[in-house]
């Protein structure tokens, strides 16, 4: 296979949803897009997240409302999205800061309901004597990653873009300020524009191109559960958990603390998980108190980047003319509808043509302290030569 | 200088609670755990045994952490009886007791935890139990894994009736606790292990009726079959299982001849029994080390899926050791109890030493091509089979859906209008992995945690792109290894500092600052970001 490609318009760097969203996006313009992976599609943070699709505080929020309705009429393959969430708050103090999302929203045209506690108890069947009311947004909704990534992957496909998996970048070859091919261990592939969009791995590649996004990466954690019954609506959050019931009606949450990580320069990061999981289940049981008999069947990990100010960064290179970077900074998969399409207006027509990324600039961090992480204390304690030979 | 304080958002600063502090925790009781922990008592260590056996009937009913498969008889229901008979059947773990090892049945081992690359917050090895109340953590400076076998499974129609068991499932139930519920029974596959457990099954009471074998001719022991052909059972190669037959369990299975291609023929036959015992193949318990992260391989001599070890027993990550079973099953090995406790001595001595004399014997080249031998089964029963049914019983998977890599059908997807996307399209991006189509058709994704379907779903992936067993990577286990209720998670407190600083996602003020209200720069000392964090 790899010895027929020798090339493509597009080579996008990274399988993960924003790369094969903006590859779908391209492909589907007729843009000769290729996705280079190196390992499987979305075995990253993109198939490892709570699946939530509700995101006022970014510019590609209304953008993120628009699509996801559609995206499985677009793509051509289920992407499980189901629409709108409820929010339980145990506390008064809760109530209060859960609010901030009905404010945004509102802000920009989308509505929600103040819930009381009878009210809440009759939309979320699962809930208890712990709440103290909620919201009911009625905008966002929640997706099975695994299924959207694949759909990204095999519409993008059905357009005629290309993906190969199992290729490692190792680096770039540039000409008059401009990336011409990406040298891979299966060969060097040329291009005309190239998107880095690779995760974890977006920081230490772009400094390979003279300008280096910053990002650190951290583990996190979720849990999931058998199935229950359905209640009406699967996006129910609170109790310092976010997550879902899936169509099938397991539970499946994340929350808590993270640990830093020194990413290892090639290769898939190992993804263990830690007794975490005991509180996270303690407060799905505090949040879903009539779920408490129910029994945690699997626990997951996922490797993501944060930016300094865990904002995303989609923004062209300085360095290079015809490069776009492209780091969600931890919360991609909701707003991967639209992520991608950002990418692809960067890319073809050189700027967002649907919403003012302009808070996505690079430049932001032109004057961050170089010792950003130490300062903000994201500490690595994880030492790789813990694990004996 | 000034050290600034660390993210109080992270893990740092968060102590677990560990309930206990030992030396040496060994996960299971039978001959080489016991070795284990008598050994490393007698060398002075602080020793905790866990085994989960006996677990309660219904933790059995839901196939843990064997597929019992409603074989238990009404006896199993009294636990005292069962704990009693699980003690006097194994007469080292009275061995044990006196020699003063904290020795706890009913307790499983759900989770192990290592630092390691991508994890530095525990505070040493970390394992995780849980007996029929609470859940634990205990610490300890060394893990021996003796955490035996588990049956590989194979469908056909009616496979989910009561009365179809796993071979070393049906062998614990009848020879450990005198609890098999069936008494007619018939045995698939042929090998040394499986003509073993026929012949232990009929010492314990049960009438073989017949051994089934998909191949030419049976792949094991021939003095073994010998004695099962004395004793009345049929030995019947080249058939295949069409069929459990009975209204609420098994009361007959239908047996085919297989054609010269490979194909059940229309020769077919009922041969009466109420039940149907699985000995296609056994493979090791490997759960707890794989989803610590530790190295395992694809492994013939060894059964299949195995920890890598060095001549000790150690297994890749720092201080654990693996013994017994889950080391790696071979046949001689099946039969002389010595040698899974030759692997345990081995794994003591290697305790804290530098130098070490004892090497654990190594086992030999497999008898026959586990790989060929597993895939012509499931060829033969899966692929073949005469009606769909459901390899992945949890979430109702049928083979079709697996290789067709369909969504599950709850989401009643009918608009596949473009293109065909079967696991031949996965497969031109690369080998087929099961984790992937796990996600995508829920296959080994429900409560059994995939304890019956593992290797079948390995099994259709490698004969959907034509390759061996060992090309199919293992599917992953994760923690807990055993299904845990919600509830049972309040038993471990959490530490303060950890509940005042919890946040749904990072923490992060300025990660949720409405665009509108983004600075044009970031600094860390410039960052003014306040009020809510929580992602909403």
């Amino acid at each position: 296979m790899m010895n027929e490609i020798k090339g493509a318009s597009v080579v996008i760097v990274g399988g993960g949803v924003t790369g094969l969203s903006a590859g779908w996006w391209l492909a589907r313009d007729g843009v000769d897009v290729l996705v280079l992976e190196k390992g499987l599609i979305g075995w990253e943070a993109s198939g490892r997240n709570g699946g939530g699709c509700s995101h006022h505080h970014s510019p590609l929020f209304a953008e993120e409302q628009r699509l996801w309705p559609i995206l499985d009429d677009m793509l051509g393959y289920p992407t499980e999205f189901r629409g709108e969430r409820i929010r339980l708050a145990s506390s008064e103090h809760q109530m209060a800061l859960y609010g901030r999302a009905l404010r945004n929203a509102e802000r920009q045209g989308f509505q929600s309901e103040v819930l009381d506690v009878r009210q809440a108890k009759e939309m979320v069947p699962l809930a208890g004597d712990t709440i103290v009311g909620g919201y009911h947004y009625k905008f966002g909704g929640h997706a099975n990653p695994h299924r959207t990534l694949q759909g990204y992957a095999w519409a993008m496909q059905d357009h005629g873009g290309r993906l190969l998996q199992h290729t490692t970048v190792t680096g770039f070859r540039s000409e008059g300020g401009r990336v011409t091919a990406v040298e891979t261990d299966r060969g060097v592939i040329g291009c005309d524009s190239l998107v880095l969009a690779a995760g974890p791995q977006t920081g230490r590649l772009s400094a390979l191109l003279g300008q280096e996004v910053p990002v650190q990466s951290a583990r996190c954690e979720m849990i999931v559960t058998e199935p229950l019954p359905l209640m009406p609506l699967g996006g129910v959050d609170g109790c310092g958990l976010y997550g879902r019931q899936t169509l099938r009606g397991n539970l499946a949450y994340g929350g808590g603390p993270h640990e830093w990580l020194a990413l290892a320069e090639q290769g898939t990061p190992a993804k263990p998980t830690t007794p975490l999981m005991l509180h996270m289940g303690k407060r799905l049981a505090e949040l879903l108190p009539k779920a408490a008999h129910a029994r945690i069947i699997r626990s997951w990990a996922g490797v993501i980047e944060n930016t300094p100010d865990g904002r995303p960064v989609i923004d062209r290179l300085d360095s290079q003319a015809n490069v776009v970077v492209a780091t969600l900074s931890s919360v991609g998969f909701g707003l991967s509808p639209a992520s991608g399409h950002a990418i692809r207006d960067l890319v073809v027509d050189g700027e967002c043509g649907f919403a003012d990324i302009s808070s996505f600039k690079l430049s932001r961090f032109a004057a961050l302290e170089p010792n950003w992480r130490e300062l903000q204390g994201w500490q690595v304690t994880a030492a790789a030569e813990v694990l004996a030979a | 200088m000034n050290i600034p304080a660390s993210d109080p958002k992270s893990v740092t600063g968060k102590p677990l609670t560990i309930d206990a502090n030992v030396d040496v925790l060994v996960v299971g009781a039978g001959p080489a755990g016991l070795e284990a922990a008598i050994g490393a008592a007698a060398r002075g260590f602080g020793v905790l045994l866990v085994d989960e056996n006996p677990v309660p009937f219904k933790t059995m009913g839901d196939e843990v952490p064997l597929h019992f498969g409603q074989g238990m008889a009404a006896s199993a229901r009294n636990r005292n009886a069962m704990m009693e008979a699980f003690v006097a059947s194994e007469p080292r773990i009275a061995e044990a007791f006196e020699a003063g090892i904290d020795v706890r049945l009913g307790t499983a081992c759900w989770g192990l935890y290592a630092n390691g690359p991508a994890l530095g917050w525990m505070p040493g090895l970390v394992a995780g139990l849980a007996d029929e109340e609470r859940s634990f953590l205990i610490q300890a400076r060394h893990v021996i894994l003796a955490c035996g076998r588990r049956d590989m499974g194979l469908g056909f129609p009616g496979w989910e009736k009561p009365g179809v068991t796993g071979a070393t499932a049906a062998l614990a139930l009848a020879t450990r606790y005198g609890a098999l519920g069936p008494r007619k029974l018939v045995v698939l596959g042929s090998s040394t292990e499986a003509l073993s457990t026929a012949l232990a099954l009929r010492e314990a009471g049960a009438s073989i009726a017949a051994v089934v074998e998909q191949a030419a001719e049976i792949v094991g022991d021939a003095a073994l079959l010998a004695s099962l052909r004395e004793g009345g059972t049929e030995i019947l190669t080249r058939h295949v299982v069409r069929e459990a037959a009975g209204r609420d369990g098994v009361e007959a299975a239908l047996l085919a001849r297989l054609d010269e291609a490979g194909k059940p023929s229309a020769e077919e036959r009922s041969l009466a029994c109420d039940g149907i015992v699985l000995a296609v193949g056994t493979t090791p318990v490997i759960d707890l080390l794989d989803a610590a992260g530790g190295k395992v391989a694809f492994q013939p001599e060894r059964g299949g899926y195995a920890p890598v070890l060095d001549a000790n027993q150690r297994t890749n990550i720092a201080n654990v050791h693996a013994v017994g079973d889950c080391a790696g099953i071979w046949a001689a090995k099946t039969r002389d109890r010595a040698i899974a406790e030759a692997e345990a001595a081995c794994a003591v001595a290697a305790l804290d030493a530098e130098a070490i004399t004892v090497t654990a014997s190594q086992p030999p080249a497999p008898e026959y091509d586990i790989s060929a031998y597993r895939l012509a089964w499931v060829r033969a029963s899966v692929v073949e089979a005469r009606a769909e049914f459901h390899v992945c019983q949890c979430e109702e998977v049928t083979a079709r859906e697996i290789l067709e890599v369909r969504p599950p059908r709850y989401l009643d997807w009918q608009n596949e209008r473009r293109n065909d996307r079967s696991l031949a399209a996965l497969l031109g991006d690369g080998p087929p992995n099961p984790d992937q189509v796990k996600r995508l058709t829920r296959a080994g994704m429900g409560p059994c945690q995939g304890r019956r379907c593992r290797e079948q779903v390995a099994a259709l992936l490698a004969l959907g792109a034509a390759q061996p067993l060992s090309a199919i990577p293992l599917a992953g286990y994760r923690a807990p290894t055993r299904p845990m209720p919600l509830s049972m998670t309040l038993s471990v407190p959490e530490a303060p500092e950890q509940a005042e600083h919890w946040d749904t996602w990072f923490g992060m003020h300025a990660q949720w600052r409405p665009f509108w209200e983004v600075p044009e720069r970031y600094t860390v000392a410039g960052n003014d970001a306040t009020g809510p964090v929580a992602s909403e």
